[in-house]
């Protein structure tokens, strides 16, 4: 398992305490696992997305990644409607190990955008897994 | 980490950190889950090509003495007499039984490989954590002068499973032939232990005990050696096993594989209650009219009362399991709760095709499609209230999570564990 210091973390876009992360593109955002989450998961062998067009609540269950080990739950870290789902995901779940920011899982269309200033910096999110 | 601090570790603990394993706890021991290759690629490793696993944890003990045999026969579910192959032969030097330990009220202790070492002299291969416990056991049960010994922390073990298992392996023998030609299924040779007379050595002079054993369902040996030699042969077998696409194994990929393979965990599978019907009756010494048995043993009156549950090996219809919880259950078509879920897994080197379950190491020959990529299939054990029949379909429910699963009798198709030595040496 990696180190704290060995994860790769981007500084450009904020993290959630259950290890989504969410980048803003215009008024849709991005979210995905962070290289911590699929470094603890494993192999990651199924993705069960929502459907498009779904309105979930900040911190609701959208999904489920099963990896080897366990299935985990992801959950929304902003409140908001599916406007897409990344489906390449259902044919090569592995992308989340591969490039978990390149592979994102869903893209949202927030219903209020302030809760996506609330999420966690990385500086955050490093003291957070630091405990 | 003071978790870890309390943990056992075996010889191999500093080299799975320095490859950076992902370590947890099993049994006691801190054990490599997984390694960086990933657990999905170590279980295909396995089917395909071959794969290595630190197995330091499991205990062995041996048995020595004028009792011996009587303590093991009364002690143990498989009938010493009668279970050597088709034709039920007798235990002898250099073979070994898989069965079971039960406790007198027909409860499982721990299921056990026992070899013969030689007249009155036998090695038993038990659970992690279980050596003081099953050797506790059969002191208690002893009547007459017997010698029990737990080596567990004086050796290692390191299992070797999959097809190009003995390719490898050979390239550490001074005399493949000698050594593996005779070599059947569930048999051993060398003698590490005090008073043995018949070591086998590696080239490079490692005694080791040799068992065409293992916990995968597929090709492959088991190797006992000092705890000394350890880092050595494992480092050795990596070595060899480098031109062959040799990946170190963790427990992940293990559990997956002896899922797949319809192998029972002790204390999941079987344990803490009464061993009834389950797919591994076979351990039992059934007489040939099938009623009775061949012997009396610790347990027997129990289990010829019957057990009111029913254990059974499912497969789903893709990689999606069920995490098992306080709140995880079995349903019927109907929604009502028949029992609960043992082990669910995925095995990722099976398919379905239509209704057909192919594994990676299906041959085209046997219709497996020229396009099939496996994604996996959920897989394990369940224990239920009443008989189901193969083929039948039940829910695993956790919370809002549901998944139908088909009671299977096998999972993973066209295992290797029984293919002849022969065919493994030179395919």
């Amino acid at each position: 398992m990696k180190e704290i210091d060995e994860l790769n973390l981007p500084g450009d876009i904020y993290y959630s305490k259950e290890h989504e992360w969410a980048a803003k593109d215009g008024d849709i955002i991005r979210i995905g696992i962070s290289d911590y989450a699929q470094d603890q998961l494993g192999d990651i062998v199924f993705v069960e997305l929502p459907e498009p067009g779904t309105h979930f609540d900040r911190d609701e269950e959208f999904g489920t990644l099963e990896s080897v080990k366990a299935v985990s739950e992801i959950y929304l870290p902003v409140s908001g409607e599916i406007v897409a789902v990344n489906s390449e995901l259902e044919d090569a779940p592995e992308l989340l190990n591969e490039d978990p920011y390149l592979n994102w899982i869903v893209e949202v269309r927030p219903t209020d955008i302030d809760q996506y200033d609330e999420l966690l910096s990385k500086d955050d999110y490093v003291a957070m897994l630091k405990g | 980490m003071t978790e870890s601090e309390k943990l056992k570790t075996t010889a191999l603990h500093a080299s799975h950190l320095a490859c950076n394993a992902n370590m947890a706890e099993f049994g006691g021991y801190d054990m490599p889950l997984w390694y960086p290759s990933g657990t999905k690629a170590e279980h295909l490793a396995v089917i395909n090509r071959a794969g290595l696993f630190d197995t330091s944890h499991m205990a062995v003990i041996t048995v020595a003495g004028d009792g011996a045999f009587d303590l093991l026969q009364h002690g143990f579910t498989r009938d010493l007499r009668h279970c050597q192959g088709k034709s039920g032969g007798p235990l002898t030097a250099g073979s070994s039984v898989y069965g079971l330990f039960l406790r007198s009220d027909g409860t499982v202790l721990d299921d056990a490989i026992i070899g013969q070492l030689g007249a009155e002299r036998y090695m038993i291969v038990v659970n992690s954590g279980m050596g003081e416990v099953v050797s506790d056991h059969l002191r208690e049960c002893a009547e007459s002068e017997v010698k029990i010994t737990d080596y567990t922390d004086k050796l290692g073990k390191i299992d070797l499973q999959g097809p190009a298992s003995a390719r490898i392996l050979q390239t550490l023998l001074g005399d493949p032939e000698q050594v593996l030609d005779d070599m059947g299924y569930f048999n051993f040779k060398g003698d590490i232990f005090p008073g043995g007379s018949d070591p086998l050595e590696l080239k490079d002079g490692t005694r080791v005990i040799l068992s065409r054993t293992g916990y995968t369902g597929e090709f492959g040996f088991e190797l006992f050696t000092e705890k000394a030699q350890v880092l050595d042969l494992w480092n050795s077998l990596l070595t060899a096993g480098e031109p062959f696409g040799l990946l170190p194994c963790g427990l992940a990929a293990r559990d997956s594989l002896r899922a797949g393979a319809m192998l029972p965990l002790s204390h999941q599978d079987i344990g803490d209650w009464l061993f009834g019907h389950t797919p591994w009756s076979f351990v039992l010494p059934w007489n040939s009219a099938g009623d009775g048995w061949t012997k009396t043993f610790i347990g027997a009156d129990q289990l010829q009362e019957g057990s009111r549950d029913y254990t059974y090996g499912f497969a789903g219809y893709d990689p999606r399991k069920i995490g098992i919880s306080g709140d995880s259950e079995v349903q019927d078509d109907s929604g009502a709760a028949i029992g609960t879920i043992l082990t669910c897994t995925t095995d990722m080197a099976i398919g379905r095709v239509a209704e057909q379950i192919f594994s990676s190491a299906t041959p085209a020959s046997k219709g497996r499609p020229d396009s099939f990529q496996p994604r996996g299939l959920c897989c394990g054990f369940i224990r239920v209230e009443r008989s189901c029949e193969v083929g039948e379909q039940v829910w695993l429910v956790e919370g809002k999570r549901k998944l139908k699963v088909e009671i299977r009798q096998s999972i993973r198709p066209d295992r290797t564990a029984r293919v002849s030595m022969a065919r493994m040496r030179t395919s």
